[in-house]
């Protein structure tokens, strides 16, 4: 299927900033493919992005975009979201950004259930300030905040998003580019807080610190360590280890924060006539 | 004209000033002495339509209320001193992007924790530099509940106006005090709304200066795709990074504040041509002031009162000429000296200048002025 990616990128912004081998460049495309399979209307939708090299996307998409604050992307979407429900909300973000300084927004947003859809680019590392470790820095890599190895814990994003409310959770990856334009299709087609963990992939200030040099590599241990949902159940605890889910994880239909404003709204003022 | 009379404290004033300039929007977060604000809205704004949101702290609020602008309402939060600091960063992104808001503080006695429940004007300095970087600033100070509904107005009109987020400076005093007001009828209120561009999308650029120093803003979702970013940036709204752009904004910045003072700049004076001791005053201090002045005059003194209710842009040529014929001027503050650096600057040694300081919570009393009147006469 072809996919009018054009008409949705800034075409006179582009080459992107993103180094040779980076992974946004790719989950943006497919993000963008996924826009265009959802059919959603363009003069209708927000991007909005927070600060590091995730938060550099939404200048290169063609809709109404907002680079925000460090960490603090889903506040600023919360608020355009349900000043005009009509918008399709789209948050970008990435590990350090919407994990780290950003995380009580994330956990809030998804307890709100309010209908933004949120791709989270996860490399693995602050990329933009070169190398420290973020919550989702693997425990014992190696990060320049982390030369001795990492001894930090990471996040389950898929869990902490789903005890925290969210209706709909997937994860994708930048190699399996079929796998990532579907459940962006089906996240933006979501109604109530979809989280999305995409990810990326690093070589320059992740990759390289950490035994895997190329883009190549990462995208290889990409595909060796994602198991489709579908299969996931049936490994073994024994098989399951070094690999991650990936697929829509978690969907529900649950009650929309802005819908259930409206009817607020629509109770105060009949009560009021 | 029925319900016009009411009874209302400074923070219910507040709410009644947001909703009658048209305010559809409130985030905010609990904290004493502003959260009848947010009580008040979240009654109330169902009731026109618009919308109440309680988040989960304070930077996020400030955030909230920049993205329900950017879609084209009017938004307002309200804090108090700890979480105007909270906000200051994404107040600077407010700024930098030119979007309209209100920030209400109702200040109480800090730093930290401070004294929760107390008065103070502690924050005047906050309010003009709390986010990093030069950036422009409107802030009003409101000394009754009355002023509190009409410099609220007066706050939205400036944002939408300017396109720029207003802060407006309560304190512990006026936010709780209730007074019996009257309110305007709403078609004597004026309103001021955003500027909407007049040109399509195709010849739409976000920060160009079409007509005056305020460029026209379309709300998102109106199909003009617009790129907004906290980056130095240029009339494309896209960041070049070059140190060019970084001059030519911040000067647009300042110009469009600092080049309308004669509608941003609001003062009252009560000033005598032999008066030679004049006392400057803002908030719920000048309350006293104005009681100290009309002893001291009865008592045969020539003085005379300032009332700033624009605090920043501080009115410089105002201050300048007024020193050049006082003898002396009086500053009480519940601070340790804020405005009067600004007054001390301008007048450069032409008058005298003296403070009257409280910051252990409680107020200045209008026996503290006169005395100090009756010091300097
Ligand atoms: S630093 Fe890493 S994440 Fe950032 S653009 Fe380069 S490769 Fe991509």
């Amino acid at each position: 299927m072809g996919y009018k990616i054009d008409e949705y990128l800034r075409q006179d912004k582009l080459p992107h900033i993103w180094c040779p081998g980076c992974g946004h460049g790719t989950i943006m495309g497919n993000l963008i493919r996924g826009i265009d399979k959802a059919k959603i209307d363009p003069d209708k939708t927000v991007v909005v992005s927070g600060i590091g090299c995730s938060g550099r996307a939404s200048g290169y998409m063609n809709f109404d975009t907002l680079h925000t604050t460090h960490g603090r992307a889903i506040a600023f979407a919360t608020g355009i979201k349900l000043a005009n429900p009509e918008l399709n909300v789209i948050v970008i973000t990435g590990d350090g950004d919407g994990t780290a300084i950003g995380g009580n927004h994330l956990i809030h947003g998804a307890r709100r259930n309010i209908d933004l859809t949120v791709v989270l680019m996860n490399n693995h590392i602050y990329g933009m300030t070169s190398g420290q470790f973020s919550p989702m820095t693997p425990t014992g890599d190696n990060a320049t905040t982390a030369p001795y190895g990492n001894i930090d814990q990471n996040f389950d994003l898929a869990d902490l998003t789903k005890a925290s409310g969210a209706s709909f959770i997937a994860r994708g990856t930048a190699y399996n580019t079929r796998q990532l334009i579907e459940i962006f299709a089906e996240g933006l087609l979501h109604t109530g807080f979809s989280f999305i963990e995409a990810i990326s992939q690093c070589p320059v200030n992740y990759g390289r610190r950490n035994g895997l040099s190329s883009a190549v590599d990462m995208l290889k241990c990409q595909r060796d360590s994602s198991v489709n949902i579908r299969k996931w159940d049936s490994l073994s605890k024994e098989e399951k280890k070094g690999k991650f889910p990936t697929g829509v994880l978690y969907k529900e239909d649950k009650r929309e924060y802005t819908e259930m404003y409206q009817e607020i709204i629509d109770s105060v003022q009949e009560e009021a006539k | 004209m029925k319900d016009k009379i009411k009874l209302l404290q400074g923070d219910e004033a507040v709410v009644e000033g947001a909703i009658a300039a048209g305010a559809r929007f409130f985030a905010g977060y609990p904290i004493t002495p502003a959260s009848e604000i947010a009580e008040g809205l979240a009654e109330k704004l169902p009731i026109y339509g618009g919308k109440f949101i309680q988040m989960e702290d304070e930077l996020a609020s400030m955030a909230c209320v920049i993205g329900a602008s950017l879609s084209g309402l009017k938004s307002i939060t309200a804090t108090s001193g700890p979480g105007f600091s909270l906000k200051q960063e994404n107040l600077g992104l407010g700024m930098m992007i030119e979007v309209p808001c209100v920030v209400v503080n109702v200040q109480r006695v800090g730093p930290s924790t401070g004294l929760p429940t107390s008065p103070s004007q502690g924050d005047v300095m906050q309010a003009k530099w709390g986010t990093h970087g030069d950036h422009p600033v409107i802030a009003l100070a409101p000394s009754s509940v009355k002023e509190t509904y009409e410099l609220t107005v007066n706050a939205f009109n400036f944002a939408e106006r300017f396109r720029t987020p207003v802060i407006l400076l309560l304190d512990e005093i006026v936010g709780h005090m209730r007074e019996k007001v009257v309110l305007p009828d709403e078609e004597d209120i004026e309103i001021w709304n955003r500027k909407k561009p007049e040109v399509g999308p195709e010849n739409f650029n976000p920060y160009e200066e079409t007509d005056g120093l305020v460029p026209p803003m379309p709300n998102y979702g109106e199909g003009y795709r617009y790129h907004t970013t906290g980056l130095f940036h240029d009339r494309t709204g896209f960041p070049r990074g070059t140190n060019e752009d970084a001059k030519n904004l911040m000067d647009r910045l300042m110009a469009k504040i600092e080049g309308n003072m004669d509608i941003i700049s609001l003062y009252e004076e009560d000033i005598r041509d032999d008066d030679e001791i004049i006392v400057l005053a803002y908030g719920s201090t000048m309350r006293s002031a104005i009681n100290a002045i009309n002893q001291a005059r009865e008592a045969g003194i020539k003085a005379g009162w300032i009332k700033l209710k624009t605090i920043w842009p501080f009115p410089v040529d105002y201050i300048k000429e007024v020193g050049r014929r006082a003898k002396a001027l009086i500053i009480p503050e519940l601070n340790r000296g804020q405005i009067i650096k600004e007054v001390r600057e301008n007048v450069f040694g032409n008058a005298e200048v003296h403070g009257i300081n409280k910051y252990d919570g409680t107020l200045i009393k209008p026996e503290e002025i006169l005395n100090m009147i009756q010091e300097v006469k």
